[in-house]
């Protein structure tokens, strides 16, 4: 383990565990299972243990690990000087298990469906593109931008509704974009979270080949989880392409006049995504968005920015599923705590975050109450002039 | 299934009851130097009427029960030295009750020092608690069983001063409300002028009861608050200075540390002296009223105000997170300390006592005293960093603070938050009287020995 060194440096003091003001847990798995041990810092005691032979890896064990949904609060929040590498040690520990036939019968299905299907839904390949249909988009062949969707924007109904919405916008404000359709592949993001390296390596090596190939130079992804990707691991491996997550985007385009946004009178609450906000620290650029429409009133939650609760899809969770239902899983607390603004829509901008929080507001009964609603769907509501 | 488990499932729920590995394992210890010991079970209850029922279920099959907060004393009080099970309060995290003009709030036996303040400041921003410099995880009630200190301690006394009622589950399995809330509604005393039963609690380690919820006093939130740090390189001065600043009843909390790193603190003893005002006029009265109180050291060039401002940040933070980070001073992830409580006069004794273990074990100090009541008394911290990962730099911590513990005790300290053997050594210093007291005291609530076994254990 390349991080090993640092294991025992944790002194389980729980800050990783709490927002900056210390209203509630802020660490998903710790808030559904109550135990420290399914927090930062008993991951951390925990792992020391096995490393040290004091514990055996187990099933257990492995739920703990594969648990987290690498929401980085525990990095944001930590007060020792290796809290960058937190999650690092959890995915090498993750690599470990993975390696000795130890994840978790869920997590397994996940690879395979990748290794085989190219996504985790097990679907054909040729219906990546489907969400474009009859949009008139048209697929990459030479454009400034190349449109990457990823698995959930390409498959799940809900992200397929965002993948639209968002490419039509971006088209509308004059950018000139392609998309991959059956061409494109899993990004690898979670993959490589949950600890399958070899698998990881294989995405990425591919789909930077292909990109480079296709002269792909430019990218905006819909998925945070992509971007974060692109960012921060596809360049060790070779990458040389430029990538934004499309609020930054859309961002810069009602800065600039590319969109003009007419008024509209609505209430919206804005979640930020693990991997767009801690991650890779884009706070701005969707909250500038929203306020760019005439009429639109913004109410923060009581966590948001860097406090941001995660909605529990995160670190493979969407499709592992190992955090469960019920009433204290994170999508339902968190769309509780949307609700609890008065806000008529929740805005999104991550497909993941959507369907999590769309099937949240309708355990919770809430559809009478909010809408979780897509960024770019709220500046379509509000009618622009591009 | 063994039985005791399924009665447990039965009480609280399958997924509040463990004896998987993990958990056994990680409960076992605390991020002191205290050897660890497993308990067989670890129970997460959410109700006073589960907490009931398990220590019920304890009396009957004669099981050893350990309540536990976040387990931050650092000295092994929640570590189940006869196994048994610990019972995890951090599910009872409610808080119940602000009473505004009553000045106090009514929390759950698990509630964080965190979480109370943050809801304070989002729905009675006039109010504060005496919040700890323990991370944000510690919970109140432990806080108060142990005689924790906060940040209004040295205005209001210790935190366990500040409980204003008790909900404790008995030994025997009773519910028993201790104060005014004994008797009605409102939770505003813990005794007067009633027998102050609280004493059966506060300060037992949990070995006479488990609290399940706790009423603790409030007090106003100035708006503005500010620091000044007095800096002397004369130990021989600090508890005059202590007495000069106590003596203008005008500072919120005073703290006095001395650490060797970085080069720009060694050497020197820095009095932290907080202020709190609703006006701009009343912060600089307070702050010329000091200086005016130590202007005679000043005068002599025996001291001397700090520019703050670089530190103001960390300074005021409540609680300051950068006390935790102490730990990775030996880049290992823990730190030990004895806190006795003693004289403010007799603090150059104990800095001295400090440096020289250091030297003696070779090991990484932190010195640090917090002011008490107006200066009636002082706690004071000897702290050791040391590295997880080296046995042998632990087990130097473990005897320099034992010496430290030893050396307080020989010059009438008491020991804050005992761990077993600074227990004993105490014990072997009570007068016998006293002692068979506590015995008395210890057999009639808790006949079957089942509270937190091994901890004050009279022979």
């Amino acid at each position: 383990m390349e991080h090993a060194g640092i294991v025992h440096r944790c002194f389980r003091c729980g800050y990783c565990k709490f927002p900056g003001d210390y209203h509630d847990f802020n660490c998903p798995p710790h808030r559904v299972f109550g135990w420290d041990t399914y927090s930062c810092g008993g991951r951390m005691w925990l792992i020391n243990a096995w490393l040290n032979q004091e514990i055996q890896p187990s099933q257990r064990f492995a739920e703990i690990l594969f648990s987290c949904v690498a929401c980085a609060n525990c990095q944001e929040y930590c007060v020792y000087p290796f809290k960058d590498d937190l999650l690092a040690v959890f995915e090498e520990t993750k690599t470990a298990l993975v390696n000795g036939g130890l994840a978790p019968p869920a997590v397994r299905d996940y690879f395979k469906a990748i290794h085989v299907n190219g996504n985790p839904y097990k679907l054909p390949q040729e219906q990546r593109g489907r969400w474009a249909e009859g949009t008139g988009l048209e697929e990459f062949s030479g454009q400034e931008y190349l449109f990457y969707v990823g698995c959930v924007g390409s498959y799940d109904e809900i992200g397929m509704r965002m993948a639209r919405s968002v490419g039509l916008m971006l088209k509308e404000a004059g950018y000139s974009i392609g998309y991959l359709g059956s061409r494109e592949t899993c990004d690898g993001n979670e993959v490589k979270v949950l600890g399958e390296t070899g698998l990881f390596s294989l995405l990425a090596e591919e789909n930077i080949r292909k990109f480079r190939e296709m002269g792909v130079k430019k990218v905006i992804t819909l998925d945070p989880h992509a971007l974060n990707v692109f960012r921060k691991e596809y360049p060790k491996l070779g990458a040389d392409f430029q990538v934004w997550h499309f609020t930054e985007v859309l961002g810069q385009a009602v800065k600039q006049g590319r969109i003009v946004p007419s008024p509209y009178r609505v209430r919206v609450t804005y979640h930020d995504p693990c991997y767009l906000g801690r991650h890779n620290r884009i706070f701005k650029p969707p909250r500038s968005v929203l306020k760019r429409i005439p009429d639109l009133e913004v109410v923060e939650m009581r966590r948001s920015k860097e406090d941001s609760f995660c909605c529990g899809g995160g670190g493979g969770n969407f499709f592992t599923d190992i955090l469960g239902g019920g009433e204290d899983s994170p999508n339902r607390v968190r769309i509780r705590e949307a609700a609890d603004t008065g806000a008529e829509l929740l805005a999104v901008t991550c497909p993941t975050c959507a369907k999590m929080l769309t099937d949240a507001l309708k355990a919770e009964d809430l559809q009478g109450r909010m809408e979780v609603v897509d960024l770019a769907e709220i500046l379509r509501r509000a009618g622009v002039g591009c | 299934m063994d039985r005791i488990l399924q009665s447990l499932i039965d009480i609280v729920g399958e997924k509040a009851v463990s004896n998987h590995a993990e958990e056994i394992w990680y409960y076992a210890r605390d991020p002191g130097v205290m050897p660890p010991h497993e308990p067989d079970y670890v129970v997460a209850p959410r109700t006073t009427e589960e907490v009931q029922r398990i220590v019920q279920l304890a009396n009957r099959e004669r099981i050893p029960i350990v309540p536990m907060g976040n387990g931050m004393a650092l000295t092994g009080l929640v570590i189940p030295l006869k196994g048994g099970i610990v019972l995890d309060m951090k599910r009872m995290d409610r808080i119940l009750e602000v009473n505004e003009r009553g000045r106090y709030v009514i929390v759950e036996g698990g509630t964080s020092q965190g979480k109370l303040k943050s809801y304070l400041e989002d729905h009675y921003p006039h109010l504060r608690h005496s919040i700890p410099d323990a991370p944000a995880a510690t919970t109140i009630a432990a806080n108060v069983a142990i005689h924790g200190q906060g940040r209004l301690t040295q205005q209001y006394g210790f935190n366990s001063d500040m409980v204003t009622g008790l909900e404790v589950v008995l030994p025997t399995g009773e519910v028993c409300r201790i104060g005014s809330c004994s008797m009605g509604p409102y939770w505003f005393s813990k005794g007067p002028t009633l027998p102050d039963l609280s004493g059966l609690f506060l300060g037992w380690l949990g070995t006479t009861g488990i609290i399940t919820k706790v009423g603790i006093r409030l007090y106003p939130r100035k708006k503005m608050r500010d620091v000044e740090i007095f800096v002397t390189d004369r130990d021989d001065l600090v508890a005059d200075i202590v007495y000069r600043v106590t003596h203008t009843e005008m500072v919120e909390d005073i703290t006095v540390w001395f650490q060797p790193k970085p080069l720009m603190f060694k050497d020197n003893n820095h009095i932290t002296i907080y202020l709190t005002g609703d006006t701009d006029e009343e912060l600089e009265f307070k702050r010329l009223m000091i200086w005016d109180a130590l202007r005679e050291f000043i005068d002599s060039k025996d001291g001397g105000f700090m520019s703050v401002q670089p530190l103001k940040p960390m300074l005021l933070e409540m609680p300051q997170r950068g006390i935790a980070a102490f730990a990775d001073v030996p880049k290992g992830g823990g730190f030990e300390y004895s806190g006795p409580i003693t004289l403010v006069d007799q603090y150059p004794m104990y800095a001295e006592k400090v440096k020289q273990l250091a030297s003696k074990y070779n090991v990484v100090y932190a010195g640090t005293a917090r002011i008490i009541s107006g200066g009636h008394a002082m706690m004071f911290g000897i702290s050791f960093a040391f590295n997880r990962a080296d046995p042998d730099m632990i087990d130097r911590v473990r005897r320099a603070v034992h010496e430290a513990t030893e050396f307080a005790l020989d010059l009438g300290g008491i020991p804050w938050k005992p761990n077993i053997h600074e227990q004993k050594l105490a014990m072997e210093r009570m007068d016998p009287n006293t002692l068979r007291l506590m015995k008395m005291i210890k057999q009639n609530l808790d006949p079957q020995g089942i509270m937190n076994p091994g901890n004050w254990e009279v022979g």
